[in-house]
């Protein structure tokens, strides 16, 4: 299938991406690796007036670690996530999750802004990020400003990024705990039926597609920091989800799946 | 017909040659549909209803005209006396079958989402999709038919002219009688019901189509990417009223089939009459997701199977009861497709009473029609899931119910109860093999010490062994029902002048190995190097006469019809051979492509030698026509009846429902074999799609009719990360029906992997108190039977 | 919109829409018709083709997204010597039958092979789940793929 006709303009900074986002209005959309955005527009699904490209914005690629801190350029791969010696020493939750992410194609060409950007509760990124408790750098016309990972959801592909804000860089704290990454699907190019995150040996529990949104399991994690076993804390998983039904699970069936996980990799990560 | 057990005596044929094939393939040099090079042709592209049920109160195709690049734009009413007959369906199985008219584009009326209700034509395939939504259709609602038991009601009757929603009733039941006393005096009356879900055949290759015209002479090439360019021919001449001698239908490079190409679809027909209209070449490449609605899908029956055995488990009757999906209208082989499986509800066993009824409904759904097996896998699906339920109540194993019933080997040529006569075979070897491949006591002992230790990842174990009867077929067991065509298979084997071969087969390869094992047959008996041989296919300009490949025909009809005729030339070029000689062609014989006078080794001369005097014509004997070439046209006097016993192996995740497929064994056994190599690779990749429905597949459908399935995200075609290596072995039975005692392996792998896969996980989990399970297993299916039967841990 | 891309070698320019998609500006406009399309949603594969050496889904990238880059297709594969040494495997582990999917399972996998050292029989399949085969059953790509990676 085949787009609907769109304009295009190309940004290769973060200023400009945001100077063209003002100027076309709010049917212009970013375009960053396309692997989201590109399968909805051959569907028609989206019809973008204009794609602003910002993949050449070599600026926001690339990972550094800086005392406690990792700061991850919003155009970085998923590719290069997987590879990144340096986010397996600091951050190996996120270097693993980038790994479960679609294909190898897919990971080449998408980028972790643009997954988080997207904010689809069924992909693997935004709720590692979550459970990481990461803190997400836009930049507006205004100039920039951080927005916490647990405020940066908003609604089913929907993020509290303005229509002229560009997402620039994501920034975890160095992780020192257990960790794991459960994914449950189907086949290995799948979107997770249900996936569960836990960063810092329980501190950090999320939920990939339980709900509109990816969301933070904050009965879990109190219940982990409240001294419960494995079993225990993940028995209150689903609490407060409203999952999706589809071809390969209504509610109640993940309902059981995320408890199921969750306990899996609380065990996983030391909890 | 005697036969020698290896007629083969080149040291060519049984070689694991590489595919002369794959050279193009590998390197993008081969032409798919989409890749032909047409200058100036327009883009077709189709408004699909997307109710599954509405009436069509006004189509408005003005916005579309006046999209940049949209030349025209057509109704179903504009076009409506474009046609000459309806699309056509070439298997009326009863002389009273209901078959509703079905024109490729809807008049009044869309009967399923996908129905296509106008036609846009563009200067490019981007300008052609944006003028789809320039169509404004006014459509009315009307309630949907989706399941097969709603059909059935005629709750609301699809097609009003036609009173009910029932195409057919077909029995076949020899002695009614017998059957019922035998189920009265049964010790052991297994029921059953298996419903086979629908599914989505996916090759690779969307479909396509190219048209050609040449207005002024009247000529018109169809390309089409299908497994049947000759039948499509006669049945295009026939829908369109074109004159069958200006039509040429070639299939380029065709990317995979499974039965979805052996069609004649609306697209042909619609995209002929457009280059018809328009005086240019048109073309339509089918998309993905646009398939769902655009192409036939497969399966879709709800089957009761019930076995009546006596204490030891052996079977006396068996009773078969259908009930079929045709989907919205009858394709061109749907009503057929239940049938090819209505004489194999027994199996591999030695039945003596048999009882098969179906009942063919149709619903707002895609149509159906021949999938990968079609028939046959819904019929070894019933009977093998039926024989380990058989087993649990005798109280024997799974393997052994089968050996007590298998048709013992002294019975071959065998009268099956349903009238059929298996032409060979020797089943027991094939399980014990199959049984050693997979190391059959290691794995129950681990089962049962999983079971002992109360682990929650269970082991399952699954037989499934499998008769089929293919090489579609004879002619007259076609015409006894119904079918509107012949079976038979055309070759021409034709030697050049410098001693150079040239095949045309009527045999239609979309990723069968054609080339290279049509060459291997041809080159073993001549002695000339395969490479040396070229096989011409596919296109009806070149290869007039054919029934194209479908069934596991093309082996044991087109390829006997190539061996036949290969040795036609043989006894022309001896006759030449004997005149060069003066000898008698009697006291010939050709060995490595040199023919020798017996017992004077010195008088020789080479084919190539023959070939160049056929040419050159100089000095022929009497009545010898100038050329070494020879036609064939053989229709088989019977079916070709493969074999063999699977074993599949399974761990399912307890608390979560998954299953993992973690070993599987096959033995097969499909007679001679030509190219070993291309023989495993059919059988790798027949398995893996009934595992596939098994296991992920299903064309999900909601209770509008809406498809939830339509595309490749969200249609299960799994990856390699979801399959194994498998473990493969045969044995050799020739068949006793053609002269090369080769059976066919297209399908094989299909019939048998679903039902070794459902019996293996319903074998997992019976300690939990499972004895069903319903397709495909997903997690979520498995963990609510699980639930169901009141186990579970969580 | 103008752009320039670098095919199997040669640079290459063409004047398209931005909607173009990266397998259609190879197929229709540079009549690079070995980069098939089988899919609408990025599942399939069969459109692989490298682009600055790593695999990329061709029907999932606009052609203006490649402008400046370097792209491989299955034609540029082959050299004068004959066959790429994956395509060579692929031929003699009979790891294609229909040939659809094959230029672009050929393709991830020679990213595949370049990307990931020392690759198991479980590491080829997990590599590869991005491409879709429905001849192969996969047994004999798997063995291609490895017997190409050694």
């Amino acid at each position: 299938m085949i787009p609907a006709a769109v304009g295009y303009v190309r940004a290769d900074s973060a200023e400009a991406a945001v100077a063209a986002l003002g100027e076309h209005g709010d049917e212009a959309k970013l375009l960053a690796g396309g692997q989201s955005l590109i399968p909805l527009m051959r569907l028609r699904l989206a019809r973008p007036s204009v794609l602003v490209d910002m993949g050449r914005a070599e600026d926001l690629r690339g990972i550094s670690v800086d005392g406690d801190t990792v700061s991850i350029g919003a155009l970085t791969s998923h590719s290069a996530l997987e590879h990144s010696v340096e986010l397996a020493a600091a951050c190996p939750l996120l270097a693993h999750v980038a790994s479960q992410v679609g294909d190898p194609a897919v990971r080449h060409r998408g980028t972790l802004g643009g997954s988080l950007a997207h904010a689809d509760p069924a992909s693997d990124l935004p709720a590692a990020v979550l459970a990481l408790g990461g803190t997400l750098v836009a930049t507006g016309p205004g100039g920039s400003r951080e927005i916490a990972a647990s405020d940066f959801f908003t609604g089913f592909l929907e993020s509290a990024l303005a229509s002229d804000e560009v997402l620039t860089t994501v920034h975890l704290p160095v992780s020192t705990g257990g960790w794991a990454y459960q994914k449950f699907n189907r086949r290995a190019q799948d979107w997770a039926i249900v996936g569960v995150a836990v960063a810092e040996g329980g501190a950090g529990v999320s939920l990939v597609n339980m709900g509109s949104t990816p969301l933070r399991a904050a009965a879990v994690e109190a219940a982990v920091a409240g001294g419960a076993g494995a079993s225990d804390a993940a028995a209150v998983a689903a609490d407060g989800t409203e999952p999706p039904t589809d071809n390969n699970a209504d509610g109640a069936y993940r309902e059981h799946l995320v408890r199921v996980l969750t306990e899996r990799a609380l065990v996983a990560a030391g909890a | 017909m005697t036969i020698t057990e290896t007629p083969f005596a080149g040291g060519i044929v049984g070689e694991a040659r590489l595919r002369k094939e794959d050279p193009a393939l590998l390197t993008g040099e081969a032409k798919f549909i989409d890749d032909l090079d047409l200058p100036g042709a327009l883009w077709v592209a189709c408004v699909r209803s997307p109710h599954a049920h509405a009436r069509i109160n006004g189509v408005d195709t003005s916005e579309a005209l006046a999209v940049d690049g949209v030349v025209a734009a057509y109704s179903g009413e504009d076009l409506a006396d474009t046609w000459v007959a309806p699309l056509p369906c070439a298997w009326p199985v009863t002389d009273d079958m209901n078959n509703p008219a079905h024109f490729p584009v809807a008049q009044g009326k869309a009967n399923y989402a996908g129905d296509i209700v106008a036609v846009v034509v563009a200067t490019s395939r981007y300008a052609a999709a944006d003028g789809l939504e320039g169509v404004v259709v006014d459509y009315e609602p009307l309630d949907a038919v989706v399941s097969i038991e709603d059909a059935e009601s005629d709750r609301v009757v699809i097609h009003e002219d036609l009173g009910t929603n029932v195409s057919y009733e077909w029995p076949l039941i020899p002695d009614p009688e017998g059957v019922d006393a035998a189920f009265e005096a049964a010790t052991h009356h297994i029921t059953e019901t298996y419903v086979h879900q629908r599914l989505i055949p996916a090759p690779m290759e969307p479909r396509g189509v190219a048209v050609v015209p040449a207005p002024h002479n009247g000529d018109m090439t169809l390309y089409s990417s299908t497994q049947i360019p000759h039948v499509l021919k006669v049945m295009a001449a026939l829908t369109l009223g074109v004159p069958e001698q200006k039509l040429r239908v070639i299939a380029p490079s065709v990317g995979g089939g499974f039965g979805c190409k052996l069609n004649v679809y609306a697209e042909e027909i619609l995209c002929m009459a457009l280059a018809q209209r328009h005086g240019v070449p048109v073309r339509w490449t089918e998309s993905r997701t646009e398939a769902a609605g655009s192409t036939i899908q497969g399966r879709a029956q709800r089957q009761t199977i019930e076995l009546a055995a006596d204490a030891d488990g052996k079977l006396t009757a068996v009773r078969a009861t259908l009930l079929a999906d045709m989907g919205a209208y009858l394709q061109l082989v749907a009503p057929g497709v239940p049938l090819l499986g209505a004489f194999l509800y027994h199996g591999l066993y030695d039945v003596p009473l048999y009882s098969f009824t179906c009942k063919s409904v149709f619903t707002n759904l895609t149509p159906t029609d021949a999938y990968r097996g079609a028939g046959r896998p819904e019929a070894t699906y019933a009977i093998e899931r039926g024989m380990d339920a058989l087993a649990v109540a005798v109280g024997v194993g799974a393997d052994e119910i089968r050996s007590r019933n298998f048709i013992p080997t002294e019975k071959f040529p065998y009268d099956s109860p349903a009238g059929l006569v298996f032409d060979s075979g020797n089943y027991q070897p094939a399980l014990d093999r199959a049984k050693e491949l997979i190391g059959w006591d290691a794995r129950m002992a681990e089962q049962a010490e999983r079971r002992a230790a109360g682990s929650t990842t269970h082991l399952g174990i699954g037989i499934s062994t499998y008769v089929e009867m293919c090489g579609l077929a004879p002619s007259r067991v076609l015409a006894s029902l119904n079918y509107g065509a012949g079976g038979w298979e055309s070759a021409t084997v034709r030697v050049l002048p410098t001693c150079k071969v040239q095949v045309v087969t009527g045999a239609t390869p979309h990723g069968q190995g054609h080339e290279t094992c049509w060459s291997m047959i041809v080159a073993d008996r001549l002695g000339v190097d395969p490479d040396d041989v070229e096989v011409l296919h596919s296109d009806t300009a070149i290869s007039p006469l054919g029934m194209d490949t479908y069934g596991s025909r093309s082996l044991s009809v087109g390829g006997t019809a190539i061996w036949m005729a290969t040795e036609k030339v043989v006894e022309k070029a001896a006759t030449i051979a004997a005149h060069m000689l003066e000898a008698n062609p009697e006291d010939l014989e050709l060995t490595g492509g040199v023919f020798s006078v017996k017992g004077s080794p010195d008088a020789e001369v080479p084919l190539a030698g023959v070939a160049f005097a056929a040419f050159t014509a100089h000095d022929l004997p009497d009545g010898v026509e100038p050329n070494l070439q020879a036609q064939v046209t053989w229709d088989p006097p019977n079916f070709t009846f493969p074999f063999g016993a699977h074993i599949a192996v399974v761990e399912i995740d307890e608390v979560t429902g998954a299953v993992d497929l973690i070993d599987y064994a096959a033995c097969d056994d499909c007679g001679n074999q030509i190219n070993p190599m291309i023989v495993e690779g059919q059988i790798h990749g027949g398995i893996v799609q009934g595992v596939a429905q098994a296991l992920w597949e299903e064309a999900v459908y909601d209770e509008d009719g809406q498809c939830r399935s339509a595309n490749l995200a969200d249609y299960l075609v799994p990856s390699a990360a979801e399959c194994i290596d498998m473990k493969l072995d045969h044995t050799v039975t020739p068949s006793p029906t053609n002269p090369m005692g080769v059976k066919g392996i297209g399908e094989a792998g299909t019939i048998a992997s679903t039902p070794a896969v459902m019996n293996a996980v319903v074998n997992a989990l019976r300690p939990l108190g499972v004895t069903g399970m319903a397709m495909p297993a997903s997690p979520m299916t498995v963990r609510r039977a699980i639930e169901a039967a009141g186990g579970g841990a969580s | 919109m103008e752009v320039s891309v670098t095919v199997n070698g040669q640079v290459r320019t063409a004047d398209v829409e931005p909607r173009t998609l990266l397998a259609h500006f190879l197929r229709d406009d540079l009549g690079l018709t070995g980069t098939n399309i089988g899919c609408d949603t990025s599942s399939c594969g069969a459109c692989t083709v490298l682009v600055d050496g790593r695999s990329a889904k061709s029907c999932t990238m606009l052609a203006v997204q490649a402008d400046g880059a370097d792209v491989t297709t299955i034609e540029g594969l082959a050299g004068e010597d004959g066959l790429h040494p994956m395509q060579q495997a692929f031929h003699e582990c009979h790891a294609l039958q229909c040939g659809y999917c094959t230029p672009g399972m050929v393709m991830a996998a020679v990213s595949l092979v370049d990307e990931y050292s020392d690759l198991d029989a479980d590491g080829v399949r997990e590599g590869l789940e991005g491409n879709l085969c429905r001849c192969t059953g996969y047994q004999n790509i798997v063995k291609a793929v490895l017997a190409a990676s050694e």
